[in-house]
């Protein structure tokens, strides 16, 4: 469901002068990168960084959202949350094999993810309070993530670009489907709507968040816009988030927390009130509300499976040895 | 209302409660499953299962005539209302008595679908035609799952095994009859539950000879179910699922 602004990436390469200038040549040409193409550390480094922490984003993301499927308000809506969380394990799925291309397993991600050297999407580590919090985590956050991923289908590595396609589909959708819900709360009874406001103050801020630090602040930001894995700034995909969604608030008569939020004509584009970014940092860092526990429950579903897979693995080799006796008895 | 449509409703409600239970007790797993691939097969199912409840609801609404929709059946009952057999709202144990609590279900809803697929109310036999389709794959997933926990590991086959034990108390009470199921199925509405053992048993035979586990008998089976009588775990499940409609009455979402 969503990327963030890409945290800890290390994108020098010591490859010399020519190699890095022939890569380079074919980024500029538009040419896709294939796993088994040649490629500087630094890039697969990146992307391995990069889209890691876009699957554990996806896998992380079940569990707030998961949290209202046994008491979502209606069958309709069940069935939607039920399909979306189901989606965003897809994607999970889909972006852990395009990782693989890059020489890594899902097993290792998993590992760094659960050791803590490995990040997600700070916006999981807030609570879902009310059930407007699937809506406004359908809207705004997978609205932030649209913006984020729809450059990321043109980005010069194939498999990730080809997994983004099929990806963005399913976010737009998900986007909608929160905006729905968002729109009949604030359409219905007082205290629906007071459910919907609220949601979107505890979500507006964190979700503006999610595109990273400030350009001027950002450390491979160039490096990466220079071998298109990213096509447009933290700054610039912020802007175009914030742009399309204060009419979006405005035509359901929700109010945006931001005091500061202002139409800039001469711009062309909303401005808005700073960011708080030490709030970003504490909570990147784990002292968000529910990094412990967001952590442990991912920790927990991994050390109380471990028989399950221990047993899936154990049953397959018992069948290949069968298979292999049986067809020793034949022969 | 006529008896034989009062019969009709309680047949759709036991289903619908059925399903929609066993979609809720599903659904509690997601995001915590013992790899990602059950993370997405486990809200798979449960998406079938609430999707049958959803066309069961219905029907039992219109069919009843007294203008409730499918949430206000699923959602604004009293407990003792409800009519799911108890297996269902089990809680979910580790992750070989999940397995196996759905390959049961699935085991014995596929011989009920394939019989009521030429239902002589042409409603039932299109969510049959549609779920016994769903149900065949039910089958495929947690069969499999069955016997490679059965023939896995010591450890595996130790929790398997005691999932069987554990359950077994409950599979019973899927084959019950009493006037309803018996009217219903004079009416060539649905099959007799009782009449759906032998099935059912040759599935679980299949899959258990090769799991290496033994189907034991219940020495004391547990019913009650049907009349909505239910265990201490079904208050706590239809607190969770009915907590935005008991708090906001009358809220359309």
């Amino acid at each position: 469901m969503y990327s963030q602004g890409l945290i800890g990436a290390k994108t020098e390469t010591t490859e010399d002068e020519a190699f890095l200038a022939a890569f380079q040549r074919r980024i500029d040409a538009e040419e896709k990168i294939e796993p088994n193409d040649p490629m500087p550390e630094g890039y697969r480094r990146t992307l391995i960084r990069q889209i890691g922490q876009h699957a554990h984003s996806e896998i992380v993301g079940m569990l707030p959202e998961g949290n209202w499927i046994t008491r979502a308000p209606s069958l309709r809506r069940k069935a939607a949350l039920l399909a979306k969380v189901q989606d965003e394990g897809g994607h999970g799925l889909y972006l852990y094999s395009a990782a693989e291309t890059l020489g890594v397993s899902r097993e290792q991600m998993t590992e760094e993810l659960l050791a803590g050297k490995a990040k997600y999407s700070s916006i999981f580590n807030y609570p879902t309070l009310t059930w407007a919090d699937i809506g406004a985590i359908g809207w705004l956050v997978d609205g932030a993530a649209i913006m984020n991923q729809i450059p990321l289908c043109r980005c010069s590595y194939g498999p990730y670009a080809r997994a983004m396609i099929r990806v963005c589909k399913e976010e737009s959708f998900h986007q909608r489907q929160g905006y729905e819900i968002m729109m009949t709360l604030a359409n219905g009874t007082p205290e629906q709507k007071e459910l919907a406001q609220d949601a979107l103050n505890r979500w507006w801020w964190p979700s503006l968040m999610m595109f990273g630090p400030h350009d001027s602040d950002s450390q491979h930001g160039d490096q990466s816009m220079r071998w298109k894995i990213k096509r447009f700034t933290n700054d610039e995909l912020r802007q175009q988030f914030v742009d399309s969604t204060v009419p979006q608030a405005e035509f359901i008569g929700l109010t945006l927390p931001d005091p500061e939020l202002k139409w800039n004509e001469e711009r062309g584009h909303y401005d808005f009130g700073p960011i708080d970014w030490d709030e970003f940092w504490r909570v990147v860092k784990g002292g968000g509300p529910m990094n412990k526990e967001r952590l442990e429950a991912r920790q927990k579903a991994w050390d109380e499976g471990a028989w399950v897979r221990e047993a899936a693995l154990a049953h397959a080799e018992k069948r290949k040895a069968r298979r292999e006796a049986a067809k020793m008895a034949a022969e | 209302m006529s008896v034989a449509r009062e019969h009709l409703v309680t047949l759709l409600l036991r289903l619908a409660d059925d399903h929609l239970i066993l979609g809720h007790r599903l659904s509690e797993w997601c995001g915590h499953a013992p790899m990602l691939e059950e993370d997405l097969a486990m809200p798979n199912i449960a998406l079938d299962l609430i999707g049958q409840a959803r066309a069961l609801f219905q029907y039992a609404g219109e069919v009843e005539g007294r203008g409730r929709s499918e949430d206000d059946l699923a959602y604004l009952r009293r407990e003792r209302k409800y009519l799911n057999c108890l297996m269902v709202e089990r809680p979910n144990g580790d992750f070989a008595h999940t397995m196996l609590r759905q390959f049961y279900f699935a085991a014995f809803m596929h011989a009920f679908w394939e019989k009521a697929a030429a239902s002589s109310d042409e409603t039932v036999a299109g969510i049959a035609a549609k779920a016994v389709k769903e149900v065949a794959y039910h089958i495929r997933h947690c069969g499999e799952w069955v016997i490679r926990l059965g023939d896995g590991t010591e450890e595996s086959a130790a929790r398997m095994q005691a999932a069987v034990e554990a359950l077994a108390p409950y599979v019973d009470e899927l084959f019950e009859t009493d006037a309803v199921s018996e009217a219903v199925a004079q009416e060539g509405v649905a099959p007799s539950p009782a009449s759906l053992r032998g099935a059912f048993e040759a599935t679980v035979s299949r899959v258990f000879a090769e799991a290496m586990l033994e189907m034991p008998a219940a020495a004391w089976p547990q019913t009650g179910g049907r009349q909505g009588r239910h265990g201490e775990a079904m208050g706590y499940l239809l607190a969770d699922l009915q907590h935005m409609q008991r708090t906001y009455p009358g809220a359309v979402w």
